[in-house]
């Protein structure tokens, strides 16, 4: 593991089956009557969020909180930030604390990337969404899901949807993924991209045109205008929220077009092949993206993506905390280093 | 049971448990010397199962829980002698004990293996840990925390397959395959058939003692 997690694209395939493999066990402590762990027992974890979110901040605090480490929460809203105060003075502040990891969500894509690489914490650095650019654990609960319930069976082959397996030491060569909707906003689509296509997964990209991002061509993944055209063909249909918030102009002519054209419904869940999944990372506009007799479904995943969610990021932090302290890392974290050096392989 | 007692002032240079047998060959250059081959094990194996129906006095309510890597085999294999002896299975599970480790800091952190508890748990059963090297005892002590978080067991024992000596807690096992005196440079290697292709137990030396020292080189063991 790098000492930062800032985005998808950084991990290896080892390194990416690693967490996995880590989460699988971290699941299980779930089914436990104690849920806890002693692992990070006098470890603190900043919860740094300039933007709004539920579930990405409260699976990353239950994670931590299993790991027994110590949690603080820090929202921009009613902080200093609203002051005016800039990210690196918070971050000195954050420092001067003791944070041992901070997990950072911001509106501006490459915040993450500054905090970790200028020097001013010491700690390990976990992006939870920056702007359009990266959510890899995101991506990582995504693949988990669709590990278990595709690559579950001992001959590599699908399992049923109903069934999820234990694909420990898998990854997912082969398997069809498409993900629908809002790319040229969600980080997200961006990190799954990276992720799947270092497990072996083949992506393909659905949108209307004027929602796919300029330098899509660059990315490992195919395209498509069709959503039908490649449903028949796909082991998971991952469907993306239509980002209001971040659409000042408009995008496409109405909504109701959008959820003809791009939307999953009853019929179009029909067409997929019996044992693939549909996902969603949440939260659902039901009636826009997704019809609430998909998001209701058994093959609809979203529910077990927010389990797997806890279960990723206990492995993400036990794995980025768990050995030596970064403090103790022989380097001193100059900003071109910091992100590269790798104190700490599996 | 034979408790031992060969625990000089020595310092240890590998460690019981989990890793314990996972120390590279090219740390032990000198020729490693078998002290118990595969007919050896299986004598020892046969001879702790009988003792484990004695103590818990038909081994109904035993449950194995092996700790990985070996120990898992060994409870496995312990618990395929004790349907023989007693007619009925035992259930048989595996506990890892990584995040409970004492020396997680001291190095990168680990890869995780199986905890597997049998469907029946362990709330009032008589728990028999399996590992492969008893040493320092810090593994088992990080199983009887482990443990704690699963359940609460009638009572918990110890099986080893060898115990070397230098123990730094106060842990003894309740059933030994062999006393294995050892010194500060040697090294204790379980090899079996599941994993290793073979079954038997080597006792080698380490090179040079390492800068360290004993701490070190503990570290380099994986405790």
């Amino acid at each position: 593991m790098k000492r930062h997690l800032i985005s998808a694209a950084d991990l290896t395939r080892d390194d990416a089956v690693l967490i996995l493999d880590t989460a699988e066990e971290m699941a299980r402590v779930a089914d436990r009557p104690i849920k806890k762990l002693p692992t990070l027992r006098g470890r603190t974890v900043v919860n740094l969020f300039f933007e709004d979110s539920t579930r990405t901040r409260i699976s990353f605090e239950a994670a931590a909180k299993r790991l027994s480490a110590d949690v603080i929460n820090f929202s921009a809203k009613g902080s200093s930030v609203s002051k005016g105060e800039s990210l690196k003075d918070t971050a000195l502040t954050l420092e001067a604390m003791g944070a041992d990891a901070v997990v950072i969500r911001h509106h501006s894509s490459g915040a993450p990337h500054r905090l970790a690489t200028s020097g001013w914490i010491k700690g390990s650095v976990v992006n939870a969404g920056d702007g359009t650019h990266e959510h890899p654990t995101q991506a990582l609960l995504d693949a988990f899901t669709m590990r278990r319930h595709l690559a579950g069976a001992p001959d590599g082959g699908s399992t049923h949807h109903r069934g999820p397996g234990d694909g420990t030491g898998r990854d997912l060569a082969g398997r069809k993924v498409t993900i629908v909707g809002d790319i040229l906003h969600s980080r997200v689509a961006r990190s799954n991209v990276h992720l799947l296509t270092t497990l072996g997964a083949e992506v393909t990209l659905v949108a209307p045109p004027t929602l796919v991002p300029i330098g899509v061509e660059r990315w490992p993944c195919e395209v498509s205008y069709d959503l039908d055209a490649v449903l028949a063909a796909s082991d998971a249909v991952m469907m993306l929220r239509v980002q209001r918030e971040r659409m000042n102009a408009a995008f496409f002519p109405t909504e109701r077009e959008y959820a003809r054209r791009y939307g999953l419904d009853g019929h179009r869940m029909a067409r997929m092949p019996e044992h693939a999944i549909v996902m969603h990372p949440g939260p659902m506009n039901r009636g826009m993206e997704i019809t609430a007799e998909v998001a209701d479904s058994r093959r609809c995943t979203a529910v077990e993506q927010v389990t797997n969610g806890v279960s990723i990021r206990m492995a993400t932090l036990y794995l980025l905390l768990g050995g030596n302290e970064p403090a103790i890392a022989p380097t001193p974290a100059t900003p071109a280093e910091a992100r590269t050096e790798e104190t700490r392989k599996p | 049971m034979d408790a031992p007692d060969q625990s000089a002032g020595h310092a240890s240079s590998k460690s019981s448990g989990q890793t314990s047998s996972e120390t590279s060959p090219e740390e032990t250059p000198a020729p490693a010397r078998p002290v118990l081959e595969a007919p050896d094990i299986a004598r020892v194996l046969t001879r702790i199962a009988h003792e484990i129906v004695e103590r818990a006095k038909g081994a109904h309510d035993v449950v194995l829980l092996g700790i990985p890597t070996r120990g898992v085999f060994l409870a496995r294999r312990l618990a395929a002698k004790l349907e023989e002896i007693t007619g009925r299975a035992i259930p048989v599970g595996s506990l890892d004990i990584t995040m409970y480790r004492d020396d997680l800091r001291l190095g990168p952190a680990r890869t995780l293996a199986r905890t597997e508890i049998p469907a029946d748990g362990i709330e009032g059963r008589v728990v028999v840990l399996v590992d492969d090297v008893l040493f320092s005892g810090r593994t088992i002590r990080a199983a009887l925390d482990a443990l704690n978080d699963i359940g609460r067991p009638r009572a918990v024992q110890l099986a080893v397959l060898v115990d070397r000596g230098h123990r730094e807690l106060p842990i003894r096992a309740d059933y030994v395959g062999k006393n294995l005196p050892t010194s500060l440079r040697e090294t204790v290697k379980v090899q079996l058939t599941e994993l290793d292709g073979r079954d038997s137990v080597l006792l080698g030396v380490r090179p040079a003692p390492t800068r360290g020292g004993a701490d070190q080189e503990r570290a380099d063991a994986g405790q």
